[in-house]
């Protein structure tokens, strides 16, 4: 019999399991792995670059095509970090309409992560329990922004407008009948804030199932247990945050160590696991789901009773009310200047980071005092991630690469940039 | 939180001696460190790890300073003939710059809660070299990747420097201020060949709103906070 001794595999980057356009070259001996070489940068758009050729409110459309899953949480930071050199304070209700977008944002993200990484390893109904509920979601940024991904809802200053009153309905055609078509309207007959209202009063029922599914479920332990396992000293080395620390059994968590708008003002929990693998970290990101949903409650009762402002009042960073443009001359002057040269920046430099679904989601922002960035750096947490892949897979089989792929929430928009 | 800064800034400062600045932002509370000789960098890093809690790298980026404060639109002199035309003005390089390129390190200390930024500048702008502080930090070793691959920052000392996300055999590095914002090359598929191809770009560069820089009064005096050096840079 003829001896192998090693082969090198080449995997992706058109796999189903590769999260969009990862290619990873294995170098194996049998079906063990002993040596990982992600190949990343096939999704690379150049988006620091592109920014520093704009005006600064012109990228924050780029922000949500980073980690095209939690969309809001990018621009979160990178308006937190123009404000930041601004020295603009946000309107308090402002402050919580984004704290509400960011955890619905986290639970699209997580839900988008649980089906992806249950379908990766064979649990094909999740995928589709997963999408139900992040229906929902995309109709609420829908509601908001107008698009159902790419909102470009939050403005140095505020967000774009306040929440809508109406959410809108569907009609009967050909593909949707009468009866069917009252069933979807039915929890859109109030605002905007009842219909999230709505969300949050049924999904934790909706977590117990997906958890009834996986978290006793044999085959799901066997794939997830003790693989890719981390300990604490080796997570924080390797520079991993959130989920991925937290799994690691560090209690790291931006939204309470280092508070940003109103988290400060919510009750919430932080998750913490206790092995460092697959298994536990998917367990905390499903009680960060759970506590996301409380915390999207509590941001609900708040802005039901408090009416207000939702920008910051100053025209010269944030454009004037269309209709006060019709009879001031200065705010007609305002919206001129913002809308062909921008406003300008001071000169310095800040990093803002937010607790984004993946981790530390950071922007690094480099100002010499022009109406457009010098340097943008974005920080973004799975680039980390994905760095350490050889680290986990080493000494795993072939099957637990998919695994380990799925845990690290691997989005190649930021990765890539 | 500021009082602690300002005592970190401090003990750095005391512990780690010559050739290190430290700034704190009066606006934004942020302490950069500036390290004077590139060379020195690995031991300060080592000491802001062990001796000051920093045992995260949560950041690496790399920055090219040319242009730095240079509008592409003067807007102050306007003369005789009106405003001048935006227009992309070839940069001008100086071969012996040594302060073009730096080095931005971010660093995260979980035990005491606080952020620090080091920056160290590469002494030669033809070959810019840093030394590498992957041993320090794994972290490092893509972030470290990355900036050779878009500024052409080489690191002394790293294991592994590709490219990382740029295209196979890539030509220049893309992030250099120099570096046109179109890029060189540009790849179609030739259904006569069958392939795909790669030729020179066939579109001119453009400006669509100029850089301009403004005074203004709501930022000037003791707000603004230029980078150590920055002026020469």
């Amino acid at each position: 019999m003829r001896e192998i001794e090693s082969y090198t595999m080449n995997f992706g980057p058109q796999h189903p399991a590769a999260h969009g356009v990862l290619r990873l070259v294995l170098e194996m001996d049998g079906e063990v792995i002993y040596k990982a070489d992600p190949h990343v940068g096939l999704l690379h758009r150049g988006t620091e670059k592109l920014a520093e050729s704009k005006p600064y409110n012109q990228s924050i459309g780029y922000m949500d095509r980073l980690d095209y899953v939690s969309m809001m949480c990018n621009e979160h930071g990178y308006v937190m970090a123009i404000e930041k050199l601004l020295g603009l304070s946000v309107p308090i209700r402002a402050q919580y309409i984004r704290v509400l977008f960011d955890e619905a944002t986290r639970i699209l993200n997580h839900l988008m992560w649980l089906g992806a990484h249950g379908l990766d390893i064979g649990a094909m109904t999740m995928f589709l329990y997963c999408f139900r509920e992040r229906e929902d979601l995309m109709d609420a940024y829908e509601a908001v922004s107008g698009t159902r991904m790419h909102a470009t809802y939050y403005r140095p200053g505020g967000v774009y407008r306040d929440l809508p009153l109406q959410m809108p309905q569907y009609k009967p055609s050909k593909w949707r009948n009468e009866k069917e078509v009252a069933r979807l309207n039915e929890a859109r007959r109030g605002s905007l804030l009842d219909f999230m209202w709505d969300f949050t009063e049924r999904f934790p029922e909706r977590i117990d199932e997906y958890e009834t599914l996986l978290t006793d479920n044999r085959i799901w332990k066997q794939r997830t247990v003790n693989i890719g396992v981390v300990t604490p000293e080796e997570a924080m080395a390797l520079g991993f945050t959130g989920p991925m620390l937290r799994g690691s059994g560090v209690e790291w968590d931006l939204r309470k160590k280092q508070p940003y708008e109103v988290y400060d003002q919510v009750k919430f929990d932080i998750p913490v696991g206790v092995n460092g693998d697959c298994y536990d970290r998917y367990l905390v990101r499903m009680e960060e789901m759970r506590q996301s949903n409380l915390i999207m409650r509590q941001c609900i009762e708040w802005l039901r009773d408090n009416p207000g402002p939702v920008m910051a009042d100053d025209h010269k960073i944030v454009p004037p009310e269309r209709e006060e443009m019709k009879d001031d001359m200065e705010a007609l002057i305002h919206h001129f200047k913002l809308f062909t040269e921008g406003y300008t920046v001071p000169e310095g430099e800040a990093y803002a980071a937010v607790e984004a679904p993946k981790g530390e989601f950071g922007v690094y922002m480099i100002s010499d005092g022009a109406n457009k960035p010098f340097r943008v750096k974005v920080r973004a947490p799975g680039f980390a991630h994905i760095a350490a892949m050889d680290f986990m897979v080493r000494g795993h089989m072939l099957a637990d690469v998919v695994a380990v792929i799925g845990t690290m929430d691997i989005v190649f928009g930021e990765i890539d940039r | 939180m500021s009082d602690s800064y300002e005592s970190l800034a401090e003990g750095i400062l005391e512990r780690c001696g010559d050739g290190i600045a430290a700034t704190l932002s009066p606006r934004t509370r942020e302490l950069t460190i500036e390290v004077g000789d590139h060379t020195r960098l690995p031991t300060v890093c080592e000491s802001l790890r062990d001796e000051f809690g920093f045992e995260m790298l949560i950041d690496l980026a790399g920055v090219d300073y040319l242009g730095y404060g240079e509008p592409e639109w003067k807007t102050e002199a306007a003369t005789v003939t009106g405003y001048s035309r935006a227009v992309n003005r070839p940069r001008v390089v100086r071969e012996d710059d040594d302060r073009r390129f730096a080095v931005v390190y971010h660093l995260l200390s979980l035990a005491h809660n606080r952020r620090i930024r080091v920056r160290s500048f590469c002494p030669d702008a033809d070959q810019p070299i840093m030394p590498s502080v992957v041993d320090i930090w794994p972290a490092a070793n893509w972030f470290e990747r990355e900036a050779f691959d878009l500024f052409g920052i080489l690191f002394e000392g790293h294991p592994d420097l590709r490219r990382i996300l740029t295209d196979y055999g890539f030509i220049g590095h893309p992030f250099r201020k120099d570096f046109p914002l179109i890029g060189t090359m540009e790849v179609r598929y030739d259904p006569e060949k069958g392939r795909v191809v790669y030729e020179p770009v066939s579109i001119e560069p453009r400006t669509l709103v100029p850089k301009v820089i403004r005074d203004d009064n709501r930022y000037s005096g003791e707000l603004t906070d230029r980078p150590a050096g920055a002026d020469d840079a």
